[in-house]
This record gives structure tokens, C-alpha cells and sequence, in this order.
């Protein structure tokens, strides 16, 4: 697939660096700053062109004319919309995705015309094909970790009927220190899948009889009614969060706390007095402080040490990790912090940080599903990218290569692993003798990404 | 370092198959090399495979640095392999000139030491065209668009071999698909020039051996009197526009090629300021040497001079007449072409056209600052923005290029040789183009060189193949340090 990516931010390059690693697609990156596109190209196989990203000029440079994608990423929403907008009249590029960021058409999604569906003729509206926000994918990211205190990570599938959860094992776990089969004995009423063990940061296959020991990181799949449940048998279970305090009023800590606000106690730090004034002035029950979260006094003035959830969210991730690390050390009881670089997350998540969320993983999924090929609906890049989970629509006749097979029969690549089905409304876990049948939504966990392909082939049909 | 021996293995076994080509004119013309050609191609295989298989645990990712080392180890490595068949065919050749012989051949060179080139077994003729060919547009070019495991260091491994001062720019999306493309275009004007050449009064193999010696721009001939051999004012016309064509970026090519239109060389002010420049030399110099009285008409004059001149200063180096016997302004004037006459991307050597004009702007912006203290003038070739950066990267490379050119030429005086021909073997080494004067000049060849002198000349063509600063920079302490 021939992709053009337009601006080399953050979102950008994660961007560029996960789709130029699939050995089919063509990607060409757009900026105008000449040296981050340099450095950019150094690093992985990718052309760059330099110029304004909605230009017509810069777009037919950057071969528009035979893209068959546009990602339009930069920092502006109207830029955005403009180039796929010009990419959609000028060269009738077929898949069109831009990033908004704000929420102010993000509310009124009949702005935005899918050009797949609609008749040329009559489109109104700009030619966005799907839009990105990564702020408020983010956002809903961080709310679910908040609901589930323990959770390392919590990723929705088939609509949010399904989520796979990470979380690290701990004593007083019911399963902990005994066969995983047992699951199935604790909790009868529900069910669960384990897709994978992490034991010092190598993987585990996870066996009828594996035991888990305390320590471990396990990724299990369970409906969503389920999963508190199963929660409990990997740690003991705390108490819902009540107080969470927020480092940085920008957009994902602004949106976060309007999240939460109606149902916890929140309080939010900014630096910024005049934007801590903006923040206060549209937040109805968040305390809002204007000050520096680093600041031992202020957080202890604030009582750290009672606050269930502290979540440092600015801008800069080495702010992040020092105020998250002082919070804890202050008595926060959970801490988390908005982290770019893969390599400082698992750092960080192995000592003293509770939860590193990565903000490029969480955003890059929905755009990997784009270019899938099959009907991939959804991709979750797991553990800096080596692992993935990713749901499938499964097609084809009876007696295809998935279609009518019970799972034991489907011929999948030793790392991949088909955990769970979700057919209509029903959620089922997946079990050897359980069959395949056509339009069921298949969720898999990839323990090693490069077997991705393979995988796409046997669901394509 | 055990990293680019495996893949330095993997480039063998994939040059063997180039054994091929000989391979199959031997069979053709039953003349008596068929065992040998054989024999070296399954001996480049097996060191190939004994090379890749024995390092097979240390493959990985190629970084950077290693780009530069693989190129160079390739370059000397692939020379001294494809010696072999003409080591087994010369039983009286030493391995210094068989050396010399296929480095000049990868190089594009095309200066040779063997005489009686017109009763070479037909094989082996082709073989050295062959080299020619391969080398012009790059082996490690080749192995880049043929062998994927290279992934991004691909892009270093071209950037290392590719001439020219601007190499990011990227054709296509993907490095292996650029290299593709470029072989492509190489390929089909190969085959154009080939036919071109039969109709113009060549023998099919004369075609062959030819049609790769040009578009190499390397100056291997099948005889001893090169293109005076024909005597063909077609074939001359012929060869002038088709090493015109290979003096000229093959990215313009491949772009004019996508495009299925002319309209990108009307922006390549490159290929202009080279055209401006022969054509003004030609005339110049034909009307020079009328007036000398060397040829009785004007016309004979500019024949003669069109064709050596293009020759000598696109650095391919065939030649119709004993030019060296010319006044000796025009043949030094040629020398100097030919150190700044060929394009960035193409296949010939010397500075390169794009770092003159971009010196010249450089002065001209000095120029205009004495004037105007507080002007802003960028370097600008065309409406191409050259960053100061580049300007500083031209700069070193050409303080290089004649550091290099001073220091192996006074490493030949004190050899014993005489200062023009030191002088001319040099820059003829350097530049990759052939025949220099005095005692190798057109009407001779290197095969009078002592050995130490012939080494000296073969390193010179490989510093000026792969433009100095790939192989200088694995002298520096920095490079090796972990």
C-alpha cells in the first residue's frame, strides 16, 4: 500500500516507523522541518519530502497522484482537513485519515463525509474518511485504568463487549501460586482466556498447568461484565478509586478530569495560571491549583498521601516521571505517567511508576487496522510494539481455512494465539473444540509481531 | 565486523551468477574458456557460502558504520575475485596486473594493461566490458535491489557507493525499489544503445562489449586501436550521445521514465552547465588545433575532437586518435574536463558537475557579501536550495580530492616516473577515466608500470569510484572505536 504520512510529530513518526516496518507498504513522510525528516529517514525506509503539508504542490511531490492512502497527522486540525480534502479532489486518493484534535468538530461528525460510501457527486462535507483524536483515545485509555485499580493495561474489542486486560499477579491473588486451570473452578459463572505470561519480561506459554507466581504480567481476555472478577484472582481486588489528583490541565488532563469529575474527587495542577484559569472556568467539580506538580510542598499541602490516583499528564515526559515518582514516594497509592519514548515506559514501569501509558501505542491501533489487510477491525500494539492483539472478522464458506473448523484445526503460526469469539451480541472464550463460523469476530494475541501477515492471509478468505 | 563479512558472503554468492554472461559466450564461440569461467564462478560460490555460513550467527541489522566498510571490503573483495578467470586464461599475467585490470573494470575506468586485445578469446573481451557495466551503476547498487535482508541499512550501504553530494533523495518510498528502478533505466538504455550501435555498422558482439564499456563509461575496448578501429563517423556520433547520456544523473532518467516525459531535464541545470561547457570546448578546441594545422580541414577537426573530448571528459575514455600527439593545451584541457564534467547519479567519475556549480556559487556568494555585508543569498543550483551544510561537505570533499591527487602523484615521481605521466595516470585513475598521457597516454597503455606503481593506480581508481570519503573514514581511529 502506497501511504503518505503528513507531519513527523510524535504521532507522525510512530506512525511511520509501524507502517514502513510491514515489508508491503510504501511510506512517504511530509514536514517542514527538513531536519527531523533527515533524522527520520536515517532510522527506516521510508522516503521524505519537505514542504506544507495541504499544498497541492507538496502533495503531487510526495506521489498523491498513486497513494492510495493519506495519513494527515500534523499539529493543526485545519491543516489536516484542507490536505485530505486536496488529496480526495485533485487525485481521488481512496482512504483519507486526519488527526482532530479538537473537540469542536469532533461533536459534529457529519462534517466529515466517508468518501467509500457516499456518491461523489453529492459529497458535503470534507472528505475525511475516519479521524483520529489522539487526546481523547488517550483520555478514554487513562479512565479505564482509573476504574480498574490494578490494571496495567485495558484495551476494548468488538465494541467494548470484550477487553483484554494486563495486569501484574499479586499475593493474596486467588490463583496465585496455583495451576492456571483452576480458573475455571474459582469463578464457574464466568469465563476467561489467559493469552499471556510475562515472567521478568520473558514469555511464558501459558498452560493448563502453569502456576502463577507473584510478580508475573498476565494478559487475559474476559467479557466485559467479567473482568472485575477475574481481577481478583490475579491480586486482591481494591477498593474503586475515589480521589484522583491530575498533573497538567492540558487537552488529555482537561479531558480526562471531565471525565471523572461526576463520579470522583479530582483536582488538577497546572503550571499555567492563565490556562489553569481557562481549565477552571469549564471544569463544574474539580478543584483546579495553579502550581508546579513537582512541588513537594503543594503536594502534600494537597494531601498526596490520601489520593487513591495520581496521573501525571504534561507535556514533558521527564516532568512526568518525577513528579509520578515524588507522588509515590509521598503516599500516592497509585501512580501513572504520560511517557513517549517505549524505551523510558518499560523502564519506568518496572520501578518506582505504577502504570506508563505510552500515548503512540494507544493512538497508533485504529490506524494499523486501516491497512490491514482482511477485516482486521481493530489492532492494539502491546509491550513497545513486539506483541499484538488484534481483532478479525472471519470470512468465507464452510470448510475454508477458519470458516467451519473447530479452533484446534485452524493452522495458526506457533506465536499467535485465537483467544476469544464474539459473534452478535455473544461473547465466547475461545476453546479447542469451539467452531468458526463466518461474520464471527475473532480476537487474537500475537506474541511475536512479525508473524502478523501470516495471520492476516488465513482470515482474508 | 563479523555482521558485514556474512553479508560480503551473501554478495559473493550472488556475483557468481554473473559468471553467467562469459559463461554463455564461451559456450557461443567455442573459445576454449568454458572450463575456466566455470571453475571461477563455482570458486566465487563456494567462498561466498563458506563466508556467509561461518558468520551465520552473527547476522544483524546493518548500522551505519558498517555501510561504509562493506562497500569498500566488496569493492576490493569482488576485484581481486573476478582476477581469477583471467588469471586461468593469461597463464604470464601477474596478479598486480589482473588486479589493476578488473578494479579498472569496476571502477569504470578502463584503463588496462594487456595489449592485443583484438586476439582476446571472445569471453574474456566481454567479461572486462561486463565489469564495466556492473560497476557503473554500482554492484553493492545491485545486491541493495536484489537482496531485501538489508532493510534500512540499505539506504547507507547506497548512499556509501552512490556518487554525488545530495543523497537523501529518495526516488521511491522503499530503498529497494530505487535500486530497482535504477538498474531498470541502466538496463533499457544499455539495450537501446546496444541496437543503436548495430545499425550504426557494428558486429553484434563489438555491440555487446561496447554498449557496456559506454554506458559504464569505462573504456575498455575489444581493440587495441579502440574506436579508431572502426573508423566510423556513425558509430562515433553513436557513442557521443549515448556517453552523454550515461554523464547524466539516472535519476532524471528514471524519473523521465516514470513520467513517460522529457519535461524533468528542462529543470537539470546539472546536464546543462555539462552540455554548455563540452560544446563550447569542442568547437573551441576543434578550431584550436585547425589552426595549428594538425588536421587539413576544420570538419576532420571537430570529428576527431567531438569524439575524444566527450570521451575523456565524461571519464569514459575510448578513444579514435592519438590525441596526446595534439598541441598540448587541448589534451590537458580534456584532462581538466574530465574532472568535473560527469553528473551526481551517473556513472562517471571526478568531482562531479553539481560540487563545481556549487563552489561557484559559493565564491559568487563571497562575491556578492563584499558588496551587500548584509545580503541573504543562498546557494541555489537551479530552484534547488543547497543548505550550508552541503556547501561545507563539497568543500572537504574537494579539499580531499586534490589532497589525494597531490599526494599520489608525487608518490609516483618518487617511483621514477615521469611528472606528466604521474600527473596524467593520477588524475585519468581518479577521475575513472582511462588513458592519461606521456608513457600512458592513449596511444599506450599501464601495462609499462612497475607493480608498485600499478597499485598505486588501482588505489586511485578505487578512492575516486567511491568519492574518498567511504574509504577514508575507516582509516580514522573514530570508526573502530565501540
Amino acid at each position: 500500500m502506497k501511504i503518505i504520512i503528513l507531519g513527523a510529530g510524535q504521532v507522525g513518526r510512530t506512525a511511520a516507523y509501524h507502517l514502513a516496518r510491514e515489508e508491503s507498504n510504501d511510506v512517504t513522510v511530509v514536514d517542514t522541518d527538513e531536519r527531523l525528516l533527515r533524522d527520520l529517514q536515517d532510522r527506516i525506509d521510508i522516503r521524505t519530502v519537505q514542504g506544507n503539508a495541504a499544498s497541492p504542490q507538496t502533495l503531487e511531490m510526495a506521489g498523491a497522484r498513486d497513494a492510495d492512502m493519506i495519513v494527515a497527522l500534523t499539529n493543526s486540525d485545519e491543516v489536516n482537513i484542507v490536505a485530505c480534502q486536496v488529496a480526495w479532489t485533485l487525485y481521488g486518493t481512496k482512504t483519507k485519515i486526519a488527526r482532530i484534535r479538537s473537540r469542536d468538530y469532533t461533536v459534529r461528525p457529519d462534517l466529515f463525509v466517508s468518501t467509500e460510501s457516499a456518491v461523489p457527486e453529492k459529497l458535503a462535507g470534507f472528505a475525511v474518511d475516519m479521524y483520529l483524536s489522539p487526546e481523547e483515545s488517550v483520555t478514554a485509555y487513562i479512565e479505564r485504568l482509573i476504574r480498574y485499580p490494578g490494571a496495567l493495561q485495558v484495551l476494548d474489542f468488538a465494541d467494548g463487549r470484550v477487553r483484554l486486560v494486563g495486569m501484574r499477579a499479586l499475593k493474596g491473588g486467588l490463583l496465585v501460586g496455583r495451576p492456571l486451570r483452576e480458573l475455571r473452578q474459582h469463578i464457574p459463572k464466568s469465563d476467561a482466556r489467559v493469552a499471556a505470561i510475562y515472567r521478568k519480561g520473558e514469555s511464558i506459554e501459558p498452560e493448563g498447568d502453569t502456576l502463577i507466581e507473584d510478580g508475573d504480567e498476565v494478559f487475559f481476555v474476559a467479557a466485559t461484565h467479567d473482568i472485575r472478577s477475574v481481577m481478583t484472582e490475579m491480586r486482591k481486588l481494591e477498593d474503586p478509586v475515589k480521589r484522583v489528583v491530575i498533573a497538567g490541565g492540558g487537552n488529555i488532563g482537561f479531558r480526562l478530569a471531565q471525565r471523572l469529575e461526576e463520579q470522583n474527587q479530582v483536582k488538577v495542577i497546572e503550571r499555567d495560571a492563565k490556562r489553569a484559569r481557562h481549565v477552571s472556568e469549564r471544569l463544574r467539580n474539580t478543584i483546579v491549583l495553579s502550581g508546579d506538580a513537582a512541588d513537594e510542598e503543594l503536594l502534600v499541602e494537597e494531601n498526596i498521601d490520601s489520593a487513591d490516583v495520581f496521573c501525571a499528564l504534561t507535556n514533558s515526559e521527564e516532568a512526568n516521571i518525577l513528579s509520578a515518582m515524588l507522588a509515590k514516594q509521598l503516599g500516592a497509592h497509585r501512580v501513572m505517567a504520560l511517557i513517549s519514548r517505549p524505551a523510558y515506559a518499560e523502564l519506568m514501569q518496572s520501578g518506582p511508576i505504577d502504570v506508563g501509558i505510552s500515548p503512540q501505542s494507544v493512538t497508533i491501533g485504529s490506524l494499523l487496522a486501516y491497512v490491514r489487510r482482511g477485516d482486521v477491525v481493530q489492532v492494539h500494539s502491546l509491550r513497545g510494539g513486539a506483541a499484538e492483539a488484534m481483532e478479525t472478522v472471519a470470512h468465507g464458506a464452510r470448510g475454508g481455512k477458519v470458516v467451519g473448523r473447530p479452533i484446534e484445526d485452524i493452522r495458526l503460526p506457533e506465536a499467535a494465539k485465537l483467544v476469544a469469539v464474539v459473534r452478535g451480541d455473544q461473547v465466547i472464550m475461545a476453546h479447542h473444540n469451539t467452531v468458526i463460523e463466518n461474520g464471527d469476530h475473532v480476537i487474537l494475541f500475537l506474541a511475536d509481531k512479525r508473524h502478523v501477515e501470516r495471520v492476516e492471509r488465513l482470515f482474508q478468505a | 565486523m563479523l555482521a558485514v563479512i556474512n553479508v560480503l558472503g551473501s554478495m559473493l554468492m550472488l556475483f557468481s551468477v554473473t559468471y553467467l554472461l562469459p559463461v554463455v559466450t564461451s559456450a557461443v564461440y567455442r573459445d576454449g574458456l568454458l572450463a575456466d569461467f566455470l571453475l571461477a564462478a563455482l570458486g566465487c560460490l563456494v567462498a561466498g557460502a563458506v563466508l556467509a555460513a561461518s558468520t551465520r550467527r552473527h547476522r544483524r541489522e546493518l548500522r551505519s558504520r558498517d555501510g561504509f566498510l562493506l562497500v569498500t571490503l566488496g569493492w576490493i573483495l569482488m576485484s581481486a575475485i573476478a582476477t581469477v578467470p583471467l588469471l586461468l586464461a593469461l597463464p604470464g599475467l601477474s596478479f598486480t596486473d589482473a588486479f589493476f585490470e578488473t578494479m579498472s573494470g569496476l571502477s569504470t575506468t578502463g584503463a588496462t594493461v594487456l595489449t592485443g586485445l583484438d586476439h582476446l578469446p571472445p569471453s574474456l573481451n566481454l567479461w572486462r566490458a561486463a565489469l564495466v557495466w556492473y560497476g557503473g551503476m554500482g554492484i553493492i547498487v545491485l545486491v541493495v535491489a536484489i537482496l531485501p535482508l538489508l532493510g534500512v541499512g540499505g539506504m547507507q550501504l547506497y548512499k556509501a557507493e552512490t556518487p554525488g553530494p545530495m543523497k537523501n533523495t529518495k526516488l521511491t518510498p522503499r530503498i529497494t525499489q530505487t535500486a530497482k528502478g535504477l538498474w531498470f533505466v541502466y538496463f533499457l538504455i544499455t539495450v537501446v544503445c546496444l541496437v543503436s550501435l548495430r545499425l550504426a555498422g557494428m558486429g553484434w558482439f563489438d555491440a555487446v562489449c561496447h554498449a557496456f564499456a559506454v554506458m559504464g563509461l569505462g573504456a575498455f575496448s575489444t581493440h587495441d586501436a579502440s574506436i579508431g578501429h572502426f573508423n566510423s563517423p556513425a558509430i562515433e556520433f553513436v557513442l557521443i550521445v549515448f556517453m552523454l547520456i550515461a554523464a547524466m544523473n539516472f535519476g532524471r532518467h528514471f524519473i523521465a521514465w516514470q513520467q513517460k516525459s522529457l519535461r524533468t531535464y528542462a529543470t537539470d541545470m546539472e546536464a546543462k552547465a555539462m552540455l554548455w561547457l563540452i560544446g563550447l570546448s569542442t568547437f573551441g578546441i576543434a578550431f584550436y588545433i585547425w589552426v595549428r594545422g594538425v588536421y587539413p580541414s576544420y570538419w576532420t577537426a571537430l570529428r576527431h575532437v567531438a569524439f575524444n573530448l566527450v570521451s575523456i571528459a565524461t571519464s569514459c575514455g575510448l578513444v579514435s586518435q592519438d590525441y596526446a600527439v595534439w598541441p598540448m593545451f587541448a589534451p590537458l584541457w580534456m584532462l581538466m574536463l574530465s574532472c568535473t564534467c560527469a553528473n551526481t547519479g551517473s556513472t562517471g567519475g571526478g568531482i562531479k558537475m553539481f560540487r563545481s556549480l556549487v563552489l561557484l556559487r559559493q565564491a559568487a556568494r563571497e562575491l556578492m557579501l563584499l558588496v551587500h555585508p548584509r545580503g541573504v543569498t543562498p546557494v541555489k543550483i537551479g530552484n534547488q536550495v543547497v543548505q550550508n551544510q552541503i556547501v561545507f561537505a563539497v568543500l572537504a570533499f574537494v579539499v580531499l580530492y586534490f589532497g589525494a591527487v597531490v599526494v599520489l602523484t608525487f608518490t609516483l615521481l618518487a617511483s621514477g616516473l615521469d611528472f606528466l605521466s604521474s600527473f596524467s595516470a593520477i588524475i585519468a585513475c581518479i577521475n575513472n577515466s582511462g588513458p592519461g598521457l606521456g608513457s600512458v597516454g592513449p596511444a599506450s597503455n599501464y601495462g609499462g608500470l612497475t607493480d608498485f606503481q600499478t597499485w598505486v593506480c588501482s588505489l586511485a581508481m578505487l578512492l575516486g569510484r567511491l568519492e574518498i570519503f567511504s574509504i577514508l573514514v575507516i582509516f580514522t581511529p573514530a570508526f573502530w572505536r565501540k
